[in-house]
């Protein structure tokens, strides 16, 4: 079977702690998962999506933590506005908005965690290889926003 | 508390609010409304002759749960620290109707002060403990548990009752004066049940037997405890369960919903027994449900203010459940008790002087560790937009003479900034754009197993 490869960029305070708590809890999600940790989901620039799209990610995964629980006051403020945005870019670029995920898990969310991991790698084995290299124009989209 | 507020190094603030903190781990700017209680506690001894001859009778005491009575100007209760009362201003004759002043012309200090207004205190503070406790489960929203009904108590006006300088002098009656003959405790009231509060409270178990202990001794009633699962998990518990039990006690363990109904001038409880199926009706004079801890109502703002995380079930959050069950995300503040989440009296002691040692150990030190990642600009590259300094949660940016400038003390390394600067110029040490990047790239050559 494919099988899809996946950032998560995971905020450490939330999100990052979430999935450790899924690790205690002995909590199974598809190993498709690969996470870099951040300090917030707000140090998450478009760039560094848009590049990962290109190096061979399928999917990409944003986590942090809920509005108004942000470790940081308001750093998640930023990605809920960006993420969106850039999910509507994404489509002009020849990828699909789905391939990319904002999700909100606080500390104690394992079982959502799991649950969006689980539900997210579905979506985008069902998406298919992303194959950056065999559509033209979004390679020209990756090389002209790839510089993060 | 008498110790803490008799101490001369600890200056203790009852009546008073937190409204705001600022600052950090060390420099803490904490704002405190001191309410207007409207006795001056500087000429006030304690002596209660206002209290004495406050005409404002017969006003539901709060400390009884409205099992007894207070006056307008009160002490909660005779042993509270400070002894200064308080002056209740909706229930004061004299703030409602404009005349009286009797506790003003009794008091011999001339402590009463009706113009006393709220005062705003600014502390500097280096460590901040929270210990904001619990409210009991209200059980009035568990339809089946019968709370309303005449005789059905919550554990904490039993426990007010069976106390010695409680309304009733320790006296464990019924509404219409007689003492009972037989009495039921439910467990798990609002606890362990999705409906209600998932978890467990952990201490209901316990007073519960407590309770049926002091049934017995005070009264001599049959008692019955309507269980789920008996959680006598502390030292020298279990023998406790057992004595109660070898006292006589009923012990019903039950399944399903437990009903309190009334019928013909008693009431009633209907359980289902887990060991034989059978629906049993027990037919008594008194309930008293066991209800659970919860988060208190205003927690959420509370954690806000602190700037600390609360767990699902409303409680704050720890930094680890294990390897610092007292320090929170916020460094220099702390939490101890119910607050953090159901426990009994020994275990908050303990996590009481957890709390207090890692205070301790963070102001013996006299300084602090900073985070290092935090974020720097490379000059050349900025070009004074300020969308950094926009992005920044922490006002930690300042333009200075068109560049970028980050304050290291204010800056607490999120890194909004660096993935805001267009021309990436700001990057946050230990999180740059390239380690990003060859971490990702790292973990894109893996295949997936």
């Amino acid at each position: 079977m494919y099988e899809p490869k996946i950032i998560g960029y995971l905020c450490t305070w939330c999100s990052y702690t979430g999935a450790d708590l899924a690790g205690t809890a002995r909590l199974k999600y598809p190993a498709n998962l690969r996470v870099v940790r951040l300090p917030c989901s707000g140090r998450v620039s478009p760039e560094l999506i848009l590049r990962t799209f290109r190096e061979g990610a399928d999917g990409v995964l944003v986590m942090g933590c809920h509005p108004g629980e942000c470790h940081y006051t308001s750093g998640n403020h930023r990605t809920a506005k960006r993420i969106p945005l850039l999910q509507r870019l994404l489509g002009y670029a020849g990828i699909e908005p789905e391939r990319l995920r904002l999700e909100w898990v606080s500390a104690s969310e394992a079982e959502r965690f799991a649950r969006t991991v689980r539900e997210f790698t579905e979506t985008v084995r069902r998406l298919g290889p992303l194959r950056l290299d065999r559509r033209s124009d979004a390679q020209e989209a990756g090389e002209d926003c790839g510089g993060a | 508390m008498v110790s803490v507020g008799q101490h001369p190094k600890i200056q203790l603030l009852t009546y008073s609010e937190v409204e705001k903190v600022a600052g950090y781990v060390g420099n803490f700017q904490v704002t405190v409304r001191k309410k207007a209680r409207y006795v001056n506690e500087d000429l006030c001894t304690g002596c209660g002759l206002c209290e004495e001859k406050c005409p404002a009778r017969n006003i539901p005491s709060e400390f009884d749960l409205g099992l007894g009575t207070r006056k307008a100007i009160y002490r909660p209760f005779p042993q509270a620290v400070p002894s200064t009362p308080v002056l209740d201003k909706e229930h004061c004759i004299y703030f409602q109707r404009g005349k009286c002043r009797a506790c003003e012309k009794f008091c011999p200090r001339k402590a009463i002060d009706f113009e006393q207004q709220d005062k705003l205190l600014e502390l500097e503070v280096g460590t901040i403990i929270l210990a904001t406790g619990f409210d009991p489960a209200d059980p009035s929203s568990i339809a089946q548990a019968g709370y309303g009904l005449d005789n059905v108590l919550t554990g904490l006006e039993f426990e007010r009752m069976v106390n010695a300088s409680g309304p009733t002098g320790g006296q464990v009656l019924l509404k219409d004066g007689r003492p009972p003959k037989s009495v039921a405790i439910l467990h798990c009231i609002g606890s362990r049940d999705e409906r209600y509060h998932e978890y467990c409270s952990r201490v209901c178990c316990m007073y519960s037997l407590k309770f049926a202990h002091l049934v017995r001794e005070t009264t001599g009633a049959q008692v019955y405890e309507v269980y789920r699962d008996m959680r006598a998990f502390g030292k020298g518990y279990e023998e406790f369960f057992n004595r109660v039990e070898q006292e006589g006690t009923v012990f019903v363990r039950r399944s399903e919903d437990v009903e309190v109904t009334k019928e013909d001038g008693h009431l009633l409880v209907r359980a289902k027994d887990v060991f034989t199926g059978v629906k049993v009706d027990l037919p008594v004079d008194m309930v008293i449900l066991s209800v659970g801890m919860e988060p208190r109502p205003d927690a959420g703002q509370t954690a806000r203010i602190f700037g600390i995380g609360r767990s699902k079930d409303g409680f704050f959050v720890e930094k680890h459940p294990k390897l610092a069950p007292v320090e929170t995300a916020s460094s220099g503040i702390f939490i101890a008790g119910a607050c953090q989440g159901p426990k009994d009296i020994p275990d908050t002691v303990a996590q009481a002087g957890a709390a207090a040692v890692a205070a301790l150990d963070l102001m013996d030190l006299g300084k602090v560790e900073l985070d290092p990642s935090i974020a720097h600009v490379r000059r050349e590259r900025c070009s004074g937009c300020g969308e950094c300094a926009i992005a920044c949660p922490y006002r930690a940016i300042q333009i200075v003479a068109g560049i970028a400038q980050v304050s290291e003390y204010t800056c607490k390394g999120c890194g909004t900034c660096a993935s805001a600067c267009p021309s990436k110029a700001i990057s946050l040490d230990h999180y740059a754009d390239e380690q990003l990047v060859a971490e990702m790239q790292g973990l894109l050559s893996l295949e997936v197993s």
